[in-house]
């Protein structure tokens, strides 16, 4: 393996809802940065059908180059069929790097792409750089529950390849002036030759609610006691307009659905504010929480670890504490501050 | 009548795992080594197919002697067989390396037995990779199906499965040759307390244990430390955030701080639409 052929830093630029997934275009400014120091290219490799439209916006990203795949057999996502179009395109055009967002959709096609290259391959990567002289990338991620931070490399294979976090890499601003080159690749695979069919996609009737979204989230934790106790959290949510978050131990009492779940193996949320309220602090629910742009704790015992992670802390008994604030927001001083806000806007 | 391998980890319960501040390496005596709860699922969703269907549940680890304790509590879910593989030129093995293990003990385990489903859980939660499933799937060149919340039909006589993927808002339901790999969600189901006759069996089990020696053709480049394409090169303990200011006075009077701090942000919130009050 010649390291000299492996030029260029990719990104799965993953198509959802008819568009491009934030993640990919937040990893195209991470790759940009990267790419730089490595005076070269970056690069987006885009697979589905019908999506050939979605190359070109690509470039006011940060991509130089979009490889594109659209073809009817790439209808679905499926391991079987993206797996070939990207082993594909790797071993034709060789990218020094190669990052996927931690999507479900990235960690399966990456986990069976770097199976077959074979190459090695880091998952959940939050922190990413790479070495100016030697192009070594510096994937960095948190591992055993968030416990400890680790740097992991891969030397004697390329490309190098991670899977990264949503919401971690900041995208850039699009910049309309950019342009690149669209390279259009095909392989030649027949349907009757894949062994897996989507039969029906069914969407939930329920729209859930996406709290990876929201501007402000309040989150409880087991020091909220029981379900009933845990309500305490809706009806603070309810009454500022926020999304509901939870930590580890409430979703796994069954308080809560598994995607309230904030932390290591939750959702990463970065809301302009957080509260933490009975949540102790635990470093997995804090690695999920910690870039929100103002985090306010409440918690009974003034040795929680919560509050070393917050910006503002109140020692207190929840029931007491966040009734006032409820009561206190629906007062009409406040709420003619906020009217006062929205005249304003009018 | 199925043959289903599950394939686990013995894991340290990450939970309440303790940090030594002084080295920032992991104090592995603090925590207790446990089956990785994803898992459990993995195994209790095949000990329920073997109940549907008929047929044998086998699990395979690879792991230090110990591991054979998280065997016994799959035999106390309900699976029949357990193995072993255990060897030093296992140690240091990242996810690659894992599977090329794993791969070649499944290989041993299906001329004992063919394999109809091979079913795992999400990840561990020590490496949170979820990696190590799809690259047995692929190393056997069957299909990996993750994400998988349901099973609606294994149909070993036709050769399919069909069953749902979770997706971000919803599902999809897909159909695959058998044999194949699924790494299932921890809602594909509950499991439930072992009954006492599982824990009797459990308690006098004695696995499979195989060395590599055992394991026939095997290329010793692709195991362990050598064979991992990654490295660790630095581990440190995550930064904590600085703390920050607590609110002082009587409750009315910490509520009142707050309320001050939040409506500097006030363009965040909207105002109470009258007669549709918070609650």
């Amino acid at each position: 393996m010649n390291f000299d052929d492996y030029r260029g830093v990719w990104v799965f630029s993953e198509v959802k809802d008819g568009g491009i997934a934030p993640v990919s275009l937040e990893l195209l400014g991470a790759a940009r940065q990267l790419a730089d120091k490595r005076k070269t290219h970056v690069a987006g490799v885009l697979i589905g059908e019908e999506v050939k439209h979605l190359a070109e916006p690509l470039f006011a990203y940060g991509a130089d180059t979009v490889y594109v795949y659209d073809a009817p057999i790439f209808r679905h996502y499926r391991t079987e069929t993206f797996m070939q179009a990207m082993l594909h395109c790797t071993n034709k055009h060789k990218p020094e790097i190669l990052l996927y967002g931690a999507t479900s959709t990235g960690k399966d096609l990456a986990s069976a792409v770097a199976t077959d290259l074979p190459t090695g391959l880091t998952a959940d990567t939050t922190i990413l750089d790479v070495e100016e002289d030697t192009g070594l990338l510096l994937a960095s991620r948190p591992a055993f529950g968030g416990n400890i931070m680790a740097t992991i490399l891969c030397k004697k294979y390329r490309p190098q390849m991670a899977t990264v976090r949503p919401k971690v890499m900041k995208a850039l601003p699009p910049d309309p002036q950019r342009t690149g080159e669209i390279v259009e690749e095909s392989i030649d695979l027949k349907e009757e030759d894949v062994r897996t069919k989507v039969l029906e996609i069914v969407r939930a009737t329920v729209k859930k609610v996406r709290i990876d979204e929201a501007d402000i989230i309040v989150a409880g934790g087991k020091g909220l006691g029981s379900p009933e106790g845990f309500g305490l959290i809706h009806r603070l949510a309810q009454t500022i307009g926020a999304a509901v978050g939870a930590s580890r131990d409430v979703v796994e009492a069954g308080w809560i659905e598994h995607h309230h779940q904030v932390g290591q193996t939750g959702v990463t949320v970065t809301p302009k504010i957080y509260f933490a309220i009975g949540i102790s602090g635990a470093i997995q629910h804090i690695v999920g929480m910690q870039n929100s742009g103002l985090i306010v704790a409440i918690n009974k015992d003034p040795a929680a670890p919560i509050f070393q992670s917050s910006h503002y802390g109140i020692v207190g008994d929840a029931f007491e504490i966040v009734p006032m604030l409820i009561e206190r927001f629906k007062s009409e001083p406040v709420q003619s501050v906020l009217r006062g806000k929205e005249a304003k806007h009018a | 009548m199925l043959h289903i391998v599950a394939c686990i980890k013995q894991v340290p319960d990450t939970k309440i795992i303790k940090m030594n501040p002084k080295t920032n390496t992991m104090d592995r005596s603090s925590a207790p080594a446990i089956l990785n709860p994803y898992d459990a699922h993995a195994v209790e969703e095949a000990v329920r197919l073997k109940r549907r269907y008929g047929g044998t549940v086998s699990v395979l680890t690879m792991g230090p002697p110990p591991a054979v304790k998280a065997i016994r509590k799959c035999i106390e879910i309900g699976a029949d067989e357990g193995y072993l593989i255990t060897d030093r030129a296992f140690a240091g093995a990242d996810t690659l390396a894992t599977s090329y293990s794993l791969t070649k003990a499944l290989d041993k385990i299906a001329q004992i037995k063919p394999i109809d489903l091979i079913l795992c859980g999400k990840m561990t939660i020590d490496g949170d990779t979820g990696q190590v499933g799809p690259g047995i799937a692929r190393r056997l060149d069957i299909p990996p199906l993750t994400s998988v919340n349901k099973i609606v039909e294994i149909n070993k006589d036709e050769g399919f499965a069909i069953i749902h993927r979770k997706l971000e808002d919803g599902y999809e339901v897909v159909r695959s040759t058998l044999p194949c790999l699924m790494s299932v969600e921890k809602e594909i189901n509950e499991v439930p307390y072992s009954p006492l006759p599982n824990m009797i069996k459990a308690a006098r089990y004695q696995p499979h244990i195989w060395a590599v020696a055992d394991l026939g053709e095997i290329d010793r480049a692709q195991l362990g430390l050598k064979g991992s394409p990654t490295i660790v090169s630095a581990v440190w303990a995550p930064q904590k955030p600085q703390g920050g200011t607590m609110l002082d006075g009587s409750s009315s009077d910490r509520v009142d701080s707050l309320l001050g701090i939040l409506l500097e942000r006030k363009e965040l919130f909207q105002a109470i639409e009258e007669g549709g009050g918070g609650s």
